[in-house]
């Protein structure tokens, strides 16, 4: 496998994918960047895992669990609407995901 | 009145306070005082919350009036200056996680270990600089300028916990917050050179704390001596039903005889020559205690910084999916160029054809690095090694190269891929005048060994808790 070099399509697909807007600018210098630190990171190809188990996390705790009553009174409406200036009737207004066309 | 000079420890503060040398009102006017004076040139501080520690201050001469010594038994914190991290959520005090997306935001809730410091009668002085999201080794990723080090405003205070390592060196609180992911909390304590806890992974409660790698991310906390980041470790630990990842130890007990093993893989090429004479000075002062120090091997050192670099990349694009500028905060635009990249790199590697050569790996040799740990447990209590392979270094040398910057962390990440606790020790100065120190690992849990051999080595060396402007 070609790893390592990033190709401008790459870096597009992967801004896609993360949903963040990048310039022209920062397409160039992400792809020179991200090419460094992947080449950098290949390195563990060269480590024997053949026999090795992956972790996740390091606690050893599996399948916490509480009662399902709940001891926390949450946010008011005023409290969790407090983030934002974006209000329409006492709701967050969101982005139009869908199109007319769509319907 | 105003008080000449801060107390620089708990005991100290607490017997202040008692014996009325001062009151906690004109504690606060202190560290306000101290912090107008000095954070123009620092600028350690984001927040400053003068009117919550005037309220707070004010509750603590009010229990001190009606309680007495036995105050400080109910309230083990009674009185003593915090700090916060700005990446611990604080109701009604604004918390930007050192990023312009979160420049206005102002939590409606406090985290678990703010919430526990405040119940123990801890005063909230404001909240401090970091590198955005907490991705940086040096603080100059802040969207909001970067944390200058104490001892000489030229260099970095280390990061990404950058303002809380400052403040204290600078005597600007008495004790501050911290979070280490991949040395975040070890690092800045040595180069600001104060105390500095990384605890075991799951010790604290993240609750409420603006996450970096979920599964790396260590609530900790800095101080100008051992006795005193243990005080505060025994206030923010243990189990609080909102994070499923806390474990109330158990905790191992100190054993009779103490053996510490040097780990010959983090004497790596490049680390500077005071660094090394320091570590292996700070070694000598256990073995004249009568400490057996042995050589280690961890051998699968040298790919942590790679295992470290797909896997908390991977969990922070995960993490910073959630800000999208609806609920709280503003576009994802607003994003710094560290933060993109870090997302960037995570959301490449978790993407198809590329998760099982890169992330799998890394999960896998993250295995490795762990059983390298453990089977260093069966022969020795801890391992001594350096913190960073060099000293504070200088505003700019790093910034414009992110692979050079991530090395930095090349020493300390190997303990936040197992889970281990570290205490970063301060061994005094390089030849520039700014801090040295070290770091003791030991296995899961093994805190209150670490606070031992870290309170033998204070005896031993003769150390005293200082403040940067003594030095002048």
């Amino acid at each position: 496998m070609a790893m390592g070099k990033l190709t401008k399509n790459d870096v597009e697909h992967v801004a896609r994918l993360a949903r963040l807007p990048l310039s022209d600018k920062e397409i160039l210098k992400f792809q020179k960047q991200l090419s460094e630190v992947v080449t950098y990171v290949s390195e563990l190809a060269a480590v024997d895992t053949s026999k090795t188990k992956p972790t996740s996390q390091s606690t050893g705790l599996t399948n916490v669990t509480r009662p399902d009553i709940s001891k926390s009174k949450g946010l008011t409406q005023e409290e969790a609407l407090s983030g934002t200036e974006s209000l329409h009737n006492g709701y967050f207004v969101v982005p139009q995901i869908l199109d007319k066309k769509d319907r | 009145m105003k008080i000449p000079k801060a107390p620089l420890t708990i005991a100290d503060t607490q017997k202040g306070l008692l014996d009325k040398s001062f009151s906690a009102v004109e504690l606060v006017d202190y560290y306000l005082q101290a912090i107008e004076e000095q954070n123009p040139s620092l600028n350690a501080f984001l927040t400053v919350s003068g009117d919550v520690a005037y309220e707070q201050a004010k509750k603590v001469q009010k229990l001190l009036e009606e309680l007495e010594s036995r105050a400080f038994e109910k309230y083990p914190l009674l009185g003593c200056g915090v700090a916060h991290k700005d990446l611990f959520l604080t109701k009604g005090i604004r918390s930007t996680a050192g990023s312009k997306v979160l420049e206005n935001y102002v939590p409606s809730y406090s985290s678990t270990v703010v919430s526990r410091l405040e119940e123990a009668g801890a005063i909230t002085i404001g909240k401090t600089n970091c590198d955005a999201w907490a991705h940086g080794a040096s603080g100059e990723n802040s969207d909001f300028g970067p944390t200058k080090n104490p001892w000489n405003k030229k260099f970095v205070p280390g990061g990404s916990s950058s303002g809380s390592a400052a403040s204290i060196a600078a005597g600007l609180t008495l004790f501050a917050t911290g979070t280490d992911t991949g040395g975040s909390i070890r690092q800045p304590a040595s180069f600001c050179g104060v105390f500095g806890l990384k605890p075991t992974y799951g010790a604290v409660s993240r609750y409420g704390v603006i996450a970096m790698a979920s599964s790396l991310d260590s609530m900790g906390h800095f101080a100008r001596t051992t006795q005193d980041i243990k005080r505060i470790f025994e206030v923010t630990k243990g189990q609080d039903g909102m994070d499923s990842t806390v474990k109330n130890g158990p905790y191992q007990a100190p054993p009779e005889k103490l053996k510490i093993g040097i780990p010959k893989e983090y004497f790596v090429k490049g680390i500077a020559r005071q660094v090394e004479t320091a570590v292996r000075q700070a070694a000598r002062v256990f073995e004249k205690q009568g400490i057996e120090i042995v050589e280690v091997s961890l051998p699968h050192t040298q790919y942590a910084i790679s295992v470290y670099y797909i896997i908390q990349p991977a969990e922070v694009s995960s993490n910073l999916g959630r800000y999208d500028g609806i609920r709280y905060g503003v576009g994802r635009e607003a994003f710094g160029a560290e933060a993109k990249r870090r997302i960037m790199l995570g959301t490449y590697v978790l993407s198809a054809g590329y998760y099982d050569a890169f992330y799998l790996k890394a999960m896998k040799v993250r295995s490795k690095i762990i059983e390298d740990f453990d089977a260093a447990w069966k022969n020795v209590d801890a391992v001594l090694a350096p913190v960073s392979p060099t000293s504070a270094f200088l505003l700019g040398e790093k910034a414009s190269d992110p692979l050079q910057m991530y090395l930095a962390d090349i020493l300390t990440v190997a303990g936040n891929l197992a889970g281990i606790p570290g205490l970063s020790i301060p061994c005094g100065f390089d030849g520039n005048g700014l801090p040295l120190g070290f770091q003791l690992l030991g296995p899961r849990f093994s805190e209150d060994v670490l606070f031992g051999l870290g309170e033998m080595y204070e005896h031993a060396s003769g150390y005293k808790p200082k403040v940067a402007e003594e030095k002048l």
